[in-house]
């Protein structure tokens, strides 16, 4: 486990303990890991981490409403199909024309393999894909909740067997399992079936340590007193009455922000300037306008104190 | 080990994670790979494996500390060398018994409250066991299992001879009664300890699920303040199940519409020649509903219960339109949306509860002002006792408004017998609901939403 986290954070991703953990016992029972949790907290950012220090492929299928098998697990090559039933047609007199009587060309005819639904047709989609990585793969399902039903009951064989089944050629077991992360952002309840496949991990905003040593590994560069500064006034923000908090995602950016401003400290109109990169809703940036010179300030002393 | 595991994971069903038996099997395997050395890594371990949404990571977290309760380490120290000095006072006496000197033992090698040395608490836990304490339900029962689990630990033969002694008078004899008596009531306390840790463990959920089962099917009316909140979790894990329930089956297949596009190429294998044939199919919409609360004295612990249930549903109905009266109509959406929820209830029973019903005018206003709310795809939701105070009924609006609906479900809280008695329009508003149900308990207000829903 302490091996994971410091191969994490060799790729600069900073994981808690539970994180290393689910990704521990994901790798070792041989189960996806289906992670929850509120957005820009690092869901993605973990299977991509991930894959970059195992030196995987990552195959990244992305959900929609809408999203079907065709989509996700495989598609014939429908073109490719058409032009050989052409060619079939032509050549088929050929073939069957050395034959006498009826019984005896069909005998020939059955005699070819059925090609038209083979390997050669199949257009593998990520699903597929991740099974025939002959070294073995992460696959990321992205913001799973945003597909619907059907597609989750899609998913389950693929997850528990880690096999496709194709029913025109049969079942395709992958070699090498791969690593599944799937994420969800809880816009709808997952069902049971696929819960009860999956480990769980949440991964909830970070605290104040934590989230200093995340903003410190992506924006090399910002100065220890004004890192502390932000992060606490980030952490301050959560704490509000607002209706999207600032994620780990914005503060990172929020620190990018203020090092190309090159900004020393905190203060308040730097604040007022650069608030529109941590809150996206205009009806929190009116709700944090009384707010802004308390919060700035007890962040400003709250950042001179060693976590 | 297992049995260890069994427990806890008995322990958390209890508490309300629903841990399946395939996950039992990965906590098992889990346990194999961690192992019990490190205690967080276990704990979090099991919290990825074993819980699967966050309130139940919390759940388990408790349980966790609770079921693998580590011994207070400092705590336990000062009472086994206050054990040692009692121990080095009662090595004295010889009571050559070898069952009772082991009892003294065990007395002597556990402190005061629950704490204790290891031998000393597993031998106690597997009498414990033993006594069945695992069964135990009610606080009530914690003296039956602690005699039962003091029996287990054979203290017959110690009370035996605590009664010999003290009949016998002598002055040694009673030193040595004194010992053992004070040996008996320190186990008798740490058997309690023990007790007392299952009954938080298995007797406590079970008790919480029993009073729920009861209060689901009381009479909402009689429903009292202290059963609120444990209304309020019953009430969610039924949302929880209709919605589960409802939120499947969103396409519809239509026989004979042939989708010709799909069609064409499920059967390109065949030249085209249809043999697999596909249909058009049509996404059923989700629920809209239009709930019009009566929220006047008699009514209001029903509203109450209908909102919280409407509310918790708020996933599975995507269009939901609240409104309550007594005598005039207000849309309570935006409160029920902004405060919590007791908070919002208790302004609207406040602000609009009192006053005479009036069906008429809330009809009146719905008409005025709402009416482009209701259209064919809309469920219209009543829920009242149908008695209007002889004002005007104003059938004719109740008509057109069950013409632009989908359809009225009525939730009556009288029954039928009283229908149309007295000042009750029951009997005229009934010829254009769809269908009008009785509702006196929350599991009957359950049936009823799933109803609505099941009709979509």
């Amino acid at each position: 486990m302490q091996a994971i986290t410091e191969a994490l954070s060799s790729v600069g991703y900073i994981a808690t303990r539970q994180i290393s953990t689910a990704l521990y016992l994901a790798h070792h029972l041989r189960k996806p890991v289906l992670i929850e949790g509120p957005a820009g907290v690092g869901k993605t950012e973990l299977a991509v981490s991930a894959a970059q220090c195992l030196g995987f492929p990552l195959l990244r299928l992305q959900c929609y409403e809408g999203l079907d098998d065709a989509k996700a697990l495989y598609e014939w090559k429908y073109g490719k199909q058409l032009l050989y039933t052409q060619i079939l047609k032509d050549k088929i007199g050929q073939i069957i024309s050395a034959e006498d009587s009826l019984k005896e060309a069909f005998g020939k005819l059955g005699g070819f393999q059925d090609v038209f639904f083979s390997r050669e047709f199949l257009e593998p989609r990520p699903l597929l894909q991740a099974m025939e990585q002959p070294a073995g793969s992460v696959l990321l399902i992205d913001e799973v909740d945003k597909s619907e039903e059907a597609f989750e009951a899609l998913l389950l064989e693929v997850l528990a067997d880690y096999q496709v089944t194709v029913p025109e050629i049969g079942t395709i077991k992958a070699q090498v399992p791969p690593l599944v992360i799937l994420t969800s952002n809880n816009t709808r309840e997952l069902g049971d079936a696929l819960k009860r496949r999956c480990l769980h991990l949440h991964i909830g905003f970070p605290d104040a340590r934590l989230e200093r040593d995340i903003v410190r590994a992506r924006v090399p560069g910002l100065s220890d007193k004004l890192l502390g500064q932000m992060v606490a006034f980030v952490q301050a923000l959560r704490e509000e009455n607002i209706r999207k908090p600032p994620s780990v995602a914005e503060a990172v950016d929020w620190a990018r922000t203020l090092l190309l401003l090159h900004a020393e400290a905190l203060d308040e109109t730097l604040v007022r300037e650069t608030l529109n990169v941590l809150i996206k809703r205009e009806s929190d940036v009116q709700a944090l306008e009384d707010r802004m010179l308390p919060l700035t300030k007890s962040a400003v002393d709250a950042g001179g104190r060693p976590v | 080990m297992e049995r260890a595991l069994n427990g806890f994971i008995r322990a958390l069903r209890l508490a309300g994670v629903e841990a399946s038996t395939a996950e039992a099997i990965d906590a098992a395997r889990t346990l194999a790979l961690v192992g019990y050395d490190d205690r967080e890594a276990l704990r979090a371990s099991f919290g990825v494996v074993l819980a699967k949404s966050e309130t139940e990571k919390s759940i388990h977290d408790t349980v966790f500390d609770q079921y693998f309760a580590r011994p207070a380490e400092p705590a336990g120290k000062s009472q086994e060398t206050e054990a040692e000095e009692n121990s080095s006072a009662g090595d004295s006496p010889e009571t050559g018994d070898p069952e009772i000197d082991g009892l003294l033992g065990m007395a002597a090698g556990g402190g005061g409250d629950g704490g204790g040395s290891d031998a000393t608490r597993a031998q106690i836990n597997r009498a414990a066991t033993e006594a069945g304490a695992d069964e135990i339900r009610f606080q009530s029962q914690t003296s039956y299992y602690v005699a039962r689990t003091m029996d287990r630990l054979g203290i017959g033969a110690l009370e035996a001879r605590l009664i010999e002694l003290l009949n016998r008078n002598r002055p040694e004899a009673q030193a040595e009664a004194q010992i053992l008596a004070d040996a008996r009531d320190r186990l008798r306390r740490m058997v309690r300890a023990a007790i007392d840790r299952r009954y938080e463990l298995y007797g406590r959920p079970a008790t919480e699920q029993f009073m729920t089962d009861v209060a689901v099917n009381k009479a909402m009316a009689q429903i009292g303040t202290s059963d609120l909140p444990r209304m309020k979790a019953a009430v969610a894990r039924m949302a929880k199940r209709l919605a589960v329930k409802h939120s499947r089956r969103q396409r519809i297949k239509l026989n004979g519409q042939l989708d010709v596009r799909r069609t064409l190429r499920a059967n390109a294998g065949r030249d085209s020649v249809p043999f697999d044939l596909v249909f058009r199919y049509k996404r059923r919409d989700k629920p809209r509903i239009v709930a019009v609360c009566d929220v006047s004295g008699s009514v209001s612990a029903h509203a109450r219960f209908l909102l919280l249930f409407l509310h918790t549903l708020h996933h599975a109905v995507t269009d939901l339109a609240t409104f309550v009266f007594s005598n005039t109509l207000h849309d309570v959406e935006d409160l029920l949306e902004r405060l919590p929820f007791e908070q919002a209830m208790a302004q609207i029973l406040r602000d609009y509860g009192g006053g005479g019903t009036d069906y008429g005018a809330a009809f009146a206003k719905l008409e005025d002002e709402y009416w482009d709310d209701i259209d064919k795809r809309t469920t219209v939701l009543m829920l009242g006792d149908g008695r209007s105070n002889y004002t005007p009924a104003r059938i004719e609006l109740f008509r057109e408004m069950a013409d632009r609906a989908k359809r009225i479900v009525w939730l009556a809280t009288e029954a039928p017998g009283r229908w149309g008695t007295g000042d009750s329009y029951m009997l005229k508003y009934l010829p254009y609901c769809a269908q009008v149900s009785h509702c006196v308990t929350v599991a009957d207000l359950e049936r009823a939403v799933d109803e609505v829903l099941e009709a979509y």
